[in-house]
């Protein structure tokens, strides 16, 4: 009897740590117990992206959609819908506009808007099977290329898709390899991909690898072809094990396949793929700096030009390419220029992927057509804001991006756009922020991050960004001045002209983009020292009312450092100078007497 | 340098001689080799550098130059149980700190630090890629999410042994 039944378990790593792996193992001995492992099969899968309701159990062929699925499920999921047919509903998706169950994902909210190009398998196949990557035309652009094309060819069709480098600067990825086959013909070349996805925030190359490890193998392959390389290095960060396992598993396969190595399809082209591994810095993303990471040495970056292409891994021409630039080019070889230029905006053609996450409903990892709408990703995909609080900005970019504010929420989102609205596309983190979330402090946060992770090499960055970041936290400690805020704009223009790598010169960025979307916020802050927000603690302020105290004395009891005073059955009072602003005497109050301002 | 002397065992030593022969002694192998020799030992003290240093013959400031660079790399060692609390955007507007936070009072350590018994280790680290489970914490790789203080007592106590 043939499988007539695929239960597909999401195995990327949200999943995994929600017990996925012990969901499967229920499944497959609940198969064994009814005697179905013939008509049934268990497929872990890679991200599907609705990682929000994870871990998600879908069953083909009726595409049932099961959500935040516990091993103790598995027993229910196999009796009833495997065995009788009938969907397990308490495990289905509730929409929660209609409060009605949505059985089938395509009519879920968070997919409707979806195009999957770049993520097209993940969540369809199992990644460590090279032949269900093969049965959804896995390979088989790299034949096209190989046995019907010419270099040039491939390049020119590139160029004609209109696809753009989806690591951030948004370069045109068929110039890109263009200018490397032309760079010193004949000697030895390298293809590389960028997977050192270092934004905090950010999954969305990470799922990819973990989902389907193939395209990008297939993908380097056909830029080895292009500009005369035959040797292709992944460099990935040493934090992604399990996408690092998937990785060797799918070289492995992908060598005994002959799809990798020597001689593949006959045509006497040979190519092959190592891995390299990232030690945790962010700067590394760039390109000059993950070169001299892969070289052993600090990943200190240096000036351009020369460009990789010209000078770069061992100081031989180089291509380097973000993971999600690879993952769109075996389906534009196979689906043509024309059909994938169709898609996207003017400039920015195809899709783009984008981790959702920070106070969304839908937390998940989204792939939208370019040109879709913020209100579009935060409303119909996201689901809204949580809690149902009103949404204040959107940070994209990672610590080189800004915020997007209200007014840019009907903004077509593209590479172009983005910059004009002061921020930028990034390898595509994308965080919702609410009106808890305190501006100063977001700013403040990222400047922590870039002076964590600046390699020190040039001066506006090293000193530049330390000097920033004092300057913000004498705001957030409520400390600032109107002379501050000035200090900051100019310190960030500065730094901007001056630093020598795209991380030191868009790390202000920012700062920047909150002072001029939340200037009054900052205003705030150094003028009437209050953080509307309540983030700020040392801006916080307790207070008692003395109409709902009851003198219950919890409060005083409880105050670590004896700021409260007051008698029994008598109204207690908060001394400002002694509060460290703990929180503790509003977590002990029944009363609800005591308050924020 | 900072960090515990150690001496070296033979038996040590020659580990780290297999590990760096095993990538033909080559320096452009030098984040590779320390991985390996990380794995090994659980941090990188001074005296396993300089070994490192003279098997692939180049000068022990590089290697230390290499380990000081990449904050994968420690010449302290950890706890027995190594926690890492994700400060990643995505859970630091969860509430990332508040759980970090909670460890701090509940270990009495601060970041980088480890409890006198050695069992914990304290870190922070910036994105783990599990967004959807903000804010998450780590403990020797595996994953706890959607945290929140209360939590941690409970994620500790399964480590009492």
């Amino acid at each position: 009897m043939a499988v007539k039944m695929h239960i597909l378990v999401c195995g990327g790593t949200g999943c995994s740590a929600s017990q996925s792996h012990e969901i499967v193992a229920e499944l497959n001995k609940e198969l064994v117990a009814h005697d179905l492992t013939d008509f049934a099969k268990v497929v872990v899968t890679g991200c599907f992206g609705f990682c929000e309701r994870g871990p998600i159990v879908k069953i083909i062929p009726d595409n049932t959609f099961y959500t935040r699925v516990k091993p103790s499920d598995a027993k229910e999921i196999i009796e009833e819908h495997i065995i009788k047919g009938r969907k397990v509903q308490r495990l289905l998706y509730v929409a929660p506009d209609t409060n009605q169950s949505v059985p089938d994902s395509k009519h879920m909210e968070f997919y409707k808007k979806q195009l999957r190009i770049a993520l097209r398998n993940c969540g369809f196949i199992d990644p460590e099977n090279i032949e269900e990557s093969i049965a959804r035309d896995g390979y088989s652009a790299l034949g096209k290329c190989l046995t019907e094309m010419t270099p040039e060819q491939v390049i020119a069709e590139i160029k004609k898709s209109g696809l753009r480098g989806r690591g951030g600067a948004g370069f045109p990825t068929g110039l890109k390899w263009e200018i490397a086959s032309k760079s010193r013909p004949g000697e030895q070349k390298y293809v590389v991909c960028n997977a050192d996805e270092g934004d905090p925030g950010a999954f969305m190359d990470r799922s990819l690898l973990e989902g389907d490890p193939h395209s990008i193998l297939e993908a380097m392959a056909i830029c080895g072809y292009c500009i005369g390389a035959d040797k292709g290095l992944i460099y990935i960060r040493a934090e992604y094990p399990l996408a690092i396992h998937r990785l060797q598993v799918a070289i492995q396969q992908a060598e005994e396949y002959g799809l990798l190595g020597k001689d593949i399809f006959g045509t006497g082209f040979n190519f092959e793929i190592e891995l390299r591994y990232g030690a945790g810095a962010f700067v590394c993303g760039e390109e000059t700096a993950l070169i001299h990471s892969m070289e052993g040495k600090r990943g200190e970056p240096t000036f351009k030009p020369p460009f990789p292409a010209q000078s770069g891994y061992l100081g031989k021409p180089t291509n380097v390419n973000n993971v999600e630039t690879y993952a769109n080019i075996p389906v534009i070889i196979n689906k043509g220029a024309d059909w994938f230029a169709s898609i996207g905006t003017e400039k920015s053609k195809g899709t783009k992927v984008f981790a959702l996450a920070g106070k969304i409903n839908n937390v998940g990892l989204i792939e939208v057509p370019m040109g879709i709408t913020l209100r579009e990703i935060i409303y119909e995909i996201g689901g809204g804001i949580k809690g149902g609080k009103k949404f204040k900005a959107v940070q994209t970019g990672g610590p080189s991006g800004g915020c997007l504010t209200e007014k840019h929420l009907d903004t077509p989102i593209d590479y172009d756009s983005l910059v004009a609205a002061g921020s930028m596309m990034g390898s595509g983190g994308m965080i919702v922020m609410d009106e808890d979330d305190c501006m100063v402090a977001i700013a403040k946060f990222y400047l922590g991050f870039t002076v964590d992770e600046s390699c020190g090499k040039c001066t506006p960055c090293r000193v530049g960004n330390r000097r920033l970041l004092e300057i913000l936290t004498k705001i957030t400690d409520g400390k600032g001045t109107m002379e501050d805020l000035e200090q900051l704009k100019n310190l960030s223009a500065v730094i901007k002209d001056t630093a020598l790598c795209g991380l030191g010169q868009t790390s202000p960025n920012p700062v920047l983009s909150t002072i001029n979307n939340f200037w009054d916020e900052y205003v705030e802050h150094v003028v009437d020292k209050k953080c509307r927000a309540g983030q700020c603690k040392a801006l916080k302020k307790y207070v008692i009312d003395p109409a709902k105290c009851k003198g219950c004395t919890a409060c005083a009891r409880a105050c670590p450092v004896s700021a409260i005073s007051g008698t029994v059955k008598n109204p207690h009072v908060i001394n400002q100078l002694d509060c460290i602003k703990c929180g503790t005497c509003i977590e002990k109050c029944k009363f609800g007497a005591i308050s924020i301002q | 340098m900072v960090g515990p002397k150690v001496k070296i065992t033979e038996a040590n030593y020659l580990k780290i001689k297999d590990i760096c022969a095993s990538f033909n002694n080559n320096p452009g192998e030098l984040i590779n080799i320390l991985h390996k020799t990380q794995g090994e030992f659980g941090y990188l003290p001074e005296e396993v550098q300089q070994v490192v240093a003279d098997c692939l013959g180049i000068p022990v400031g590089r290697v230390y130059g290499v380990v000081s660079f990449y904050s994968f790399f420690t010449m302290k060692p950890k706890g027995k149980y190594a926690i890492s609390v994700c400060l990643g955007t995505a859970c630091y507007v969860k509430g990332a700190e508040k759980i970090l936070d909670a460890l701090k009072s509940e270990l009495k350590i601060s970041e980088g630090g480890v409890t006198e018994d050695g069992k914990f280790s304290l870190d922070v680290l910036r994105c783990v890629g599990a967004c959807g489970l903000a804010p998450v914490m780590t403990i020797n790789g595996k994953t706890y999410g959607r945290l929140v203080p209360e939590h941690v007592k409970e994620i500790l106590a399964e480590y009492a042994d």
